[in-house]
């Protein structure tokens, strides 16, 4: 019997600078088979990653940031953007690829600290 | 590297037989790699590739065999969305036979 | 919980994000991240600040290595790395604050 535990990914880089984002967006796929209760937060420079309209060719870089909106078919659905970090880079949830819920700093620390697991990126 | 031989042109291919270049991929390609998996394609495979490549296109990712069940349920119809059906169809596993005959990396999360 | 930090808060904001998200508990500074725990830092004051809602720790062979093993602000609690075992041990999770 298996229990479900809460998980946490922290997203804190932006996409394309460090290979931090595309590694936390590869081990959220793979965690999704384990049927675990997922949560992804972006802030800092993460929420770049959750920027529309990248197109990384001209770097020669593969654009990961479609696969954002197929985390829905992967059952995962908790995405949570940190309001501060959104605004000090001058973006709305408008400038954002997927449906997020926008969380100030005090309820972000309050959900990071529900969790069982919290992994870094 | 590989790579194989199709119509008098060479595609570059990973140890496992996976296209490199995605871009490279045609029907003669898919038909030559289906024939080395020992599947002989119909029209039901087909539409399972297709999907894949359509899917590919809009998310740049290969979903895991979970997804693609309920993902080809969902626009294909629930006698074609199942398990069964699909491995039916590829019998070494949709995610890794199909991928691999439309040209896509293997699934991420398959090992 | 425990949060890491292991960045310069000269060079960073990682301690801010740190400060200003996490709601209590341990912080365990660690690498470029000791500095801020050293006396006349720029970060001292909100270190000090911070302490009435953190207990705050700092790896001493990493604050040693950069020769401030004698300046480390007063209410800083020094730990080695059985402590931050410990203190990994002792929280139900972890943050680090990358």
């Amino acid at each position: 019997m298996s229990t479900v535990k809460k998980f946490m990914f922290v997203n804190r880089k932006a996409p394309y600078g460090t290979i931090y984002a595309l590694e936390s967006l590869e081990v959220v796929l793979i965690t999704a088979a384990f049927d675990q209760d997922v949560s992804l937060v972006f802030m800092d420079d993460g929420v770049y990653q959750l920027k529309k309209g990248q197109q990384p060719k001209g770097i020669e870089t593969k654009n990961f940031s479609p696969a954002y909106r197929a985390l829905e078919d992967y059952d995962i659905e908790k995405l949570y953007v940190d309001e501060e970090s959104m605004a000090a880079r001058g973006l709305t949830e408008a400038d954002l690829l997927v449906n997020v819920t926008v969380l100030n700093r005090a309820e972000m620390g309050a959900l990071m600290e529900e969790q069982d697991v919290v992994l870094s990126f | 590297m590989s790579s194989i031989e199709v119509g008098g042109k060479s595609y570059e291919t990973d140890e496992e037989g996976y296209l490199t270049d995605l871009s490279e991929w045609n029907k003669d390609v898919a038909d030559y790699i289906a024939k080395t998996e020992n599947i002989e394609m119909t029209e039901q495979h087909w539409e399972v590739v297709n999907f894949l490549r359509e899917y590919f296109e809009e998310y740049q990712i290969a979903p895991a065999v979970r997804v693609l069940t309920k993902s080809i349920g969902k626009k294909l119809g629930a006698d074609k969305g199942n398990s069964e059906y699909l491995y039916g169809l590829f019998p070494y596993g949709p995610g890794k036979q199909a991928c691999k005959i439309a040209g896509l990396p293997k699934p991420t999360g398959c090992v | 919980m425990l949060h890491i930090v292991n960045k310069s808060p000269l060079t960073s904001t990682t301690l801010d994000s740190c400060l200003n998200t996490a709601i209590g508990g341990d912080i365990l500074l660690i690498e470029d991240a000791v500095y801020a725990a050293t006396c006349g830092n720029a970060a001292e004051a909100k270190l000090k600040t911070a302490m009435g809602k953190f207990k705050i720790h700092v790896l001493m062979p990493d604050l040693e290595a950069r020769g401030l093993g004698n300046n480390m602000s007063a209410g800083v609690i020094p730990v080695d790395y059985a402590g931050f075992v410990d203190l990994a041990a002792n929280n139900k999770s972890c943050q680090s604050w990358l």
